[in-house]
């Protein structure tokens, strides 16, 4: 088992990274690779200053800003596990060649979800540390909750490498457009997680969506350990403390992967049922 | 067999090459659903945000009007930019410069069948967005406001033209690129909020693209507090455009002849592999 998992996550987080990177110098690919998650913080950063009367100080800016920031990770983990099966089975058109490798296919796109988790990190720090140097993101380097920090974030990580594993085996069944799936599920997340705003300024009929989101939870941790107290400009999840909202993010955490592995299963099977696991739509 | 030859070749290019692109809009009726949800919840996420911060009404239809547009800037970024790469990936770029056409013709063809497909979506986008978010429209001159959406609408899908000669010349970058040049174009060109903020320097520098001083004119006389707003009058910014939409139009020219040329004598142009 651990020799399967060996042959299939680090050749897949190693050749992720390579599709990742090896297109351009590394100059042009960290330029790449930044210039995306920061502008769109930027849009939020001109957005506040265009029309907020309590300026930059205000903790609602801090909130919209690390929300925006740590949200880089859904779309490069989550929707990138989607868009490595595209990309194997359309563009590069060797999935069937990793079907009859000997590596298990749900560990190998944990392994391309890492490779994205690696080049998501150095964006969400630099996002953040540029927020603290240009833009007054009242973060004090010594007042971080290092541990909460980065327990959410192993949480974090492992609950959206599990959303991405299910979008990618559903990803599997789909013959035409499938690249929307991920860009579909990263927008939907990123309106209910309460990301850039409360959850509360959505129509009540949709904000228990928001509740049920592992997202909306992890992004309230990190936003805890990185602001301390003032974390608390919108005070949707002021009733829980810190140790209930990590069990109820372990507990979604737990319940996708298990739902991960079961929607391989599925999808998996389906897929060899109807010819899709060299299905070529054309996208 | 009577052929057609040049003008009448020229038209009936055009219409061959955007029929798919219309007509496409009937056979895939998920990707429709998928291009409105996409923008429209990117643009509610935006109406949120300025509710969170309380800003006034005008500017939830800044915000609206800049989302609209995206369906417009994706358009020309995924399927006018990068659509040579596709192309060449697919096979179809060799017979392409094969034909006795013109790949200007074929270029003309994407923008016009793309424009019609970006337009179902904006409008669809604009009309729920409108209704669920009440923007309080104040339009001052219907005329104006179809004639500058008209021109940078040709500036824009000039540019297309123009990038699309220029991604051909790369490989895989075209798909970074075309990847890139999404947030960044938001932020530079203020889909979401007026780029007066920039200052007078930078904005100068954005109003390269298009679609900046197009949505800067169209806020001014969309909304009642849009001149407050403004970088520069409604007569410059149309000025601006049509000289950014010959301009365009003409580098777009110089460098599809330039690609011909590139693909005749190396001959490695259209190879899939590269």
């Amino acid at each position: 088992m651990f020799n399967t998992f060996r042959r299939s996550f680090f050749p897949a987080a190693r050749l992720g990274w390579s599709v990742e990177s090896n297109w351009a110098d590394p100059f042009v690919f960290f330029t790449f690779s930044l210039l995306k998650p920061i502008a769109g913080v930027l849009i939020l950063v001109f957005m506040y200053q265009a029309v907020s009367p309590v300026g930059i100080g205000s903790p609602t800016y801090a909130y919209i800003y690390l929300g925006n920031a740590f949200y880089i990770y859904v779309g490069a983990v989550m929707a990138g596990a989607s868009y490595s099966v595209l990309d194997d089975r359309e563009r590069y058109r060797v999935l069937k060649y990793l079907y009859i490798a000997p590596i298990s296919i749900p560990v190998y796109l944990f392994g391309r979800a890492a490779a994205r988790f690696v080049t998501g990190t150095a964006a969400v720090v630099i996002t953040v540390a540029a927020g603290i140097v240009l833009f007054q993101l009242p973060i004090s380097i010594s007042s971080v909750n290092w541990a909460m920090l980065i327990a959410s974030l192993a949480l974090g990580v492992v609950c959206l490498a599990s959303l991405g594993i299910i979008l990618g085996s559903w990803t599997l069944i789909i013959r035409s457009q499938p690249w929307f799936i991920g860009e579909a599920a990263a927008g939907a997340l990123y309106l209910f997680s309460g990301a850039i705003f409360p959850i509360t300024l959505l129509p009540p009929v949709l904000q228990p969506i928001g509740f049920v989101l592992p997202m909306t939870y992890w992004l309230e941790l990190t936003r805890r350990a990185l602001l301390g107290n003032g974390a608390t400009a919108f005070p949707v999840m002021a009733a829980f403390d810190n140790r209930q909202l990590f069990t109820i993010l372990g507990a979604l955490t737990l319940g996708l992967s298990v739902l991960a592995f079961l929607a391989f299963g599925y999808f998996d099977r389906l897929a060899r049922e109807k010819g899709m696991i060299d299905v070529q739509s054309d996208f | 067999m009577k052929t057609d030859t040049g003008w009448r070749l020229f038209v009936r290019t055009i219409i061959a090459r955007s029929y798919p692109r219309v007509i496409g809009q009937q056979r895939q009726k998920t990707w429709i659903i998928f291009e409105i949800l996409l923008p429209f919840v990117s643009t509610s996420g935006y109406v949120f945000v300025y509710r969170a911060m309380q800003a006034p009404q005008d500017y939830i239809g800044f915000a609206v009007v800049g989302g609209v547009m995206t369906a417009f800037w994706i358009n020309v970024i995924w399927a006018m930019s990068a659509q040579m790469y596709w192309e060449k990936d697919s096979g179809n770029l060799a017979l392409y410069i094969m034909s006795p056409t013109s790949l200007m013709a074929v270029l003309l063809g994407m923008a016009f069948g793309g424009m019609f497909a970006s337009a179902i979506r904006a409008v669809t986008i604009l009309i729920l967005c409108t209704w669920l978010f009440h923007v309080p429209f104040a339009v001052s001159s219907y005329g104006s406001l179809i004639g500058i959406f008209a021109l940078s609408m040709v500036a824009l899908y000039g540019m297309g033209m123009l990038f699309a000669s220029v991604f051909l010349l790369w490989g895989r970058e075209a798909w970074q690129l075309s990847s890139m040049l999404q947030e960044p174009v938001y932020f530079l060109s203020g889909f979401y909020f007026p780029v007066r903020n920039f200052g007078l320097a930078m904005a100068l520098v954005v109003s390269l693209i298009p679609l900046t001083l197009g949505l800067d004119a169209m806020r001014q006389i969309t909304f009642s507090s849009g001149r407050a707003v403004r970088l520069f009058s409604v007569q410059s910014e149309i000025l601006a455009l049509a000289v950014l939409s010959v301009t365009l139009f003409a580098a777009a020219k110089y460098w599809l002849v330039r690609m011909e040329r590139i693909a005749v004598n190396e001959g490695t142009l259209t190879d899939r592999r590269r």
